[in-house]
């Protein structure tokens, strides 16, 4: 694909009016896609290339922007890890027109200012929209709410909130979150893992712990924290998110909440969808992370989740570590695995290419429902005239081999890395601007007026 | 394979091989010249993140007795416990040209990482890594059985096997790295094994393990037992309710004099009585049972240095899957006695 200006145009910034040619939305029949503006302004066969940048789509699949509901970008804190800007490049890349960072940054995204802080650096670098995960305690401590109030009322409106990393283990303190956030109609994102069954856990416990001599993680110790939060959920009516589920359990547990009308969204990780724990055999710790891989019936099992939507997305848990935090004894590495570049490939492969889901599917998971679980508007829209124009256009006949140097994000800690990997973003659109052309990064979105205060589009 | 880090990967034909080259090194330690030529110029390096003076002066006569040049390297007091990596230790140690590096690590998997990473390019052998496995340990083990069932049988125990042998492992199963190693290598050998322990001190996933598994010794001992290996328990376990207490432990569980007597009553005068140490007397082992003249606990570590001169031998002298290496005939022919079997049995009487 290559984009080519028209004669008449007047320049790069002037027109902001792209001609999508011959795409097709969702996968279906091929059609001319014109962007302007920020919006689509029209979708129909044979449109005019008048003043427009053509970019020739035959064979590219269209879907709306994908949206990360569960983003590590590590700023502010651990810019050696991942910045605001090398993440949101990364999400550009990987097709995201939208993530979510989540709060475990240094300081604890736990007030309005850091919350602030991190909406304007994502603002500034103009990417994706980048929408701040709020603690629920105080520096995730779990003892104190945070003001999750002054963070939903501040400019980065944060709806989202969670102590990922850390569980919301205190019974009461889940049950007051849940309730609280109701009024500014939050939800709350759970990382299910209960402490005490998990100290000093290692891999999945099971076949592979056991011969590996490796601390295990227990399947139950994630599913008894989802069963009981389905049911506070219940009791005071209020939303519950659960992160990147990872047992056939907590499946069942999801389908039989969902079943009783229990307002439970659940997640799933690319990297959950494909790996196991067979691979931890080499010790190597690029596949350290958390939850950890577990076994093959956990891996069907959740794929089937995703494709019957008792699993309503993929979040990536993109979590880039310096080298050095992988580069030692599995015990002393740090968890955690990128996932922004390879998360629509990993999805291709997993839930595409085996027949599970189609790309309508896909685009729901991707983005319809993490936007409306963060109630992010603007995001996960239909492909349809008047909408904003987040839209990313996917070559899915492409095969790339995954080196982690040639990536945007600074983590090199890929789990599929040298894997050759199906189905490349070759252009996003964020805000009717390509952030992402050829499959190359163009240019990030500027607004009119940067530093002034907007809300929503 | 040019390393040793587990026995699990450790094909019948290596773990032989191993077994036999230990035979023709112990016929060395009789010698009055206890020294070997074989490994003059090379640096054996004895890496050790986890105290441990047992197995390290055991690898370190090994070594010395083929002529090796030793190096130990303790993470105490070095820049290891000042937060230097073990990739930076590594590759230290590659700049030294060691040949061979011994580590023993508190981390499952050190050795492995050490072996794959591309950090250094010598031998590596675990000495014994977090919970994984010791399997030098399984390996003298293994030796100490197969002499013992050789002096039974009136055979030969070189270019043996363990087949026919049934060892029950007793004790705290799923902390302990030298159960493992001997359930695979065992296994591999031809030896029945029987695992007894508490529940709550055998692993999550026990069930895929080639061996059978049983939480009452008396039941086990009736069975019929060749070998009883008693593994370590540590007493703080009770602390994280492994079990209620060290007397409930040692009732249940525990090598005491009853059964020590027992073995006796059902006939068993062949059994033997096996222990990695060190020991906690009274606990999982009494003092009868570990002093009997059943108990192999003084061979166990005599034949550690016989089996760790082996594993340092081939796996400096090229790959283990070659033909076995011809050792260099003995000084003197009063040196040269065929074997230790009478030393073994005099071992066994004490």
């Amino acid at each position: 694909m290559t984009a080519q200006k028209t004669a008449d145009q007047a320049g790069p910034e002037a027109a902001a009016r792209y001609l999508i040619r011959g795409a097709s939305p969702l996968g279906k029949e091929q059609t001319d896609l014109l962007v302007q503006d920020g919006r689509i302004v029209e979708i129909g066969s044979g449109l005019s290339a008048r003043s427009a940048t053509v970019i020739d789509a035959a064979g590219l699949i269209a879907l709306p922007g994908m949206v990360d509901p569960h983003t590590h970008l590590r700023e502010p804190g651990r810019e050696d890890a991942e910045t605001v800007e090398t993440g949101s490049r990364a999400a550009a890349l990987g097709g995201y027109t939208a993530v979510h960072a989540m709060a475990n940054s240094s300081p604890v995204a736990d007030t309005a200012g850091v919350v602030e802080q991190v909406f304007s650096l994502g603002r500034d670098a103009g990417w994706v929209d980048v929408r701040p995960v709020g603690a629920v305690t105080v520096g995730l401590a779990g003892k104190q709410l945070a003001e999750l109030g002054a963070m939903a009322d501040s400019r980065a409106r944060v709806r989202i909130f969670s102590d990922d990393g850390i569980c919301v283990s205190d019974p009461v303190l889940m049950r007051r979150a849940l309730e609280y956030v109701k009024a500014f109609d939050g939800v709350i994102a759970q990382h299910a893992q209960e402490p005490r069954l998990t100290e000093g856990a290692q891999m999945n416990e099971g076949k592979v712990s056991a011969v590996l001599g490796l601390a295990g993680w227990p399947a139950v110790a994630e599913e008894s924290i989802i069963a009981r939060d389905v049911l506070l959920a219940q009791h005071v009516d209020s939303r519950l998110h659960i992160c990147h589920v990872s047992t056939a359990g907590s499946v069942e547990l999801i389908r039989w909440a969902k079943a009783r009308g229990i307002k439970v969204t659940a997640e799933v990780t690319p990297h959950h969808l494909w790996l196991t724990e067979e691979l931890v055999r080499s010790y190597n710790p690029v596949y350290k992370v958390n939850p950890p891989l577990r076994a093959e019936e956990d891996v069907a099992a959740l794929r089937a989740a995703l494709a019957d939507g008792t699993i309503d997305v993929i979040g990536t848990d993109h979590a880039p570590h310096p080298s050095e935090a992988k580069d030692c004894e599995w015990a002393q590495a740090a968890m955690g695995m990128t996932g922004l570049e390879t998360a629509l490939s990993v999805v291709q492969h997993t839930m595409i290419e085996s027949g599970l889901l189609d790309w309508e599917g896909f685009a729901r998971v991707t983005s319809v429902a993490p936007a409306r679980i963060g109630r992010l508007a603007g995001q996960g829209r239909p492909l349809a005239v008047g909408e904003p124009a987040n839209l990313v256009l996917v070559d899915p006949a492409a095969r790339w081999t995954v080196d982690p140097r040639t990536m945007a994000t600074k983590g090199l800690n890929s789990p599929f890395s040298g894997r050759v990997l199906p189905g490349a973003v070759v252009a996003t659109f964020y805000r009717g601007h390509p952030t992402v052309l050829d499959g190359k990064l163009n240019s990030p979105y500027r607004q009119a007026n940067p530093r002034g205060i907007q809300g929503e589009h | 394979m040019r390393h040793l880090l587990s026995t699990q990967d450790l094909s019948l034909e290596n773990a032989i091989r191993i077994l036999d080259t230990a035979e023709e090194m112990a016929a060395v330690g009789e010698r009055e010249v206890k020294k070997l030529p074989a490994l003059r110029g090379r640096t054996v390096v004895n890496l050790f993140f986890e105290d441990s003076t047992r197995t390290r002066i055991s690898f370190e006569a090994a070594a010395k007795r083929l002529s090796a040049d030793v190096i130990n390297f303790s993470a105490k007091g070095s820049s290891v416990s000042k937060g230097e990596s073990l990739k930076d230790t590594a590759q230290t140690l590659e700049a030294m040209s060691a040949d061979a590096v011994v580590i023993r690590h508190w981390a499952s998997g050190a050795p492995a990482q050490l072996a794959t990473s591309g950090w250094i390019d010598a031998a590596v052998i675990n000495a014994g890594d977090g919970t994984h496995e010791h399997p030098t340990q399984a390996l003298l083990d293994a030796f100490t059985m197969r002499r013992h069932l050789s002096r039974l049988n009136g055979t030969d125990s070189t270019g043996s096997n363990l087949v026919g042998l049934r060892v029950a492992i007793a004790g705290d199963v799923l902390h302990s790295r030298v159960a493992r190693s001997n359930v695979w290598l065992l296994q591999t050998l031809g030896a029945e094994v029987t695992l007894v322990a508490p529940p709550t001190l055998l692993p999550v996933g026990v069930e895929h393990w080639p061996c059978a598994v049983s939480y009452d010794l008396d039941s086990v001992l009736e069975a019929g037992v060749d070998a009883i290996m008693v593994l370590r328990v540590q007493a703080e376990r009770m602390n994280d309710s492994f079990f209620p207490s060290t007397r409930e432990y040692s009732r249940r569980w525990g090598l005491d004099d009853a059964r020590l007597a027992r073995l006796d009553t059902l006939g068993m005068k062949d059994t033997i009585i096996m222990h990695p140490g060190p020991m906690n007397r009274g606990l999982e082992i009494s003092s009868a049972a570990a002093d009997s003249s059943r108990s192999t606990v003084l061979a166990q570590v005599r034949n550690g240095v016989s089996v760790r001169m082996a594993v340092l031998y081939l796996a400096l002298s090229g790959d283990l899957r070659d033909p076995p290496p011809r050792l260099p005939p003995p000084r003197t022919a009063v040196d040269n006695r065929p074997n230790t079997r009478a030393d073994e049995t005099r071992e066994n009487a004490r």
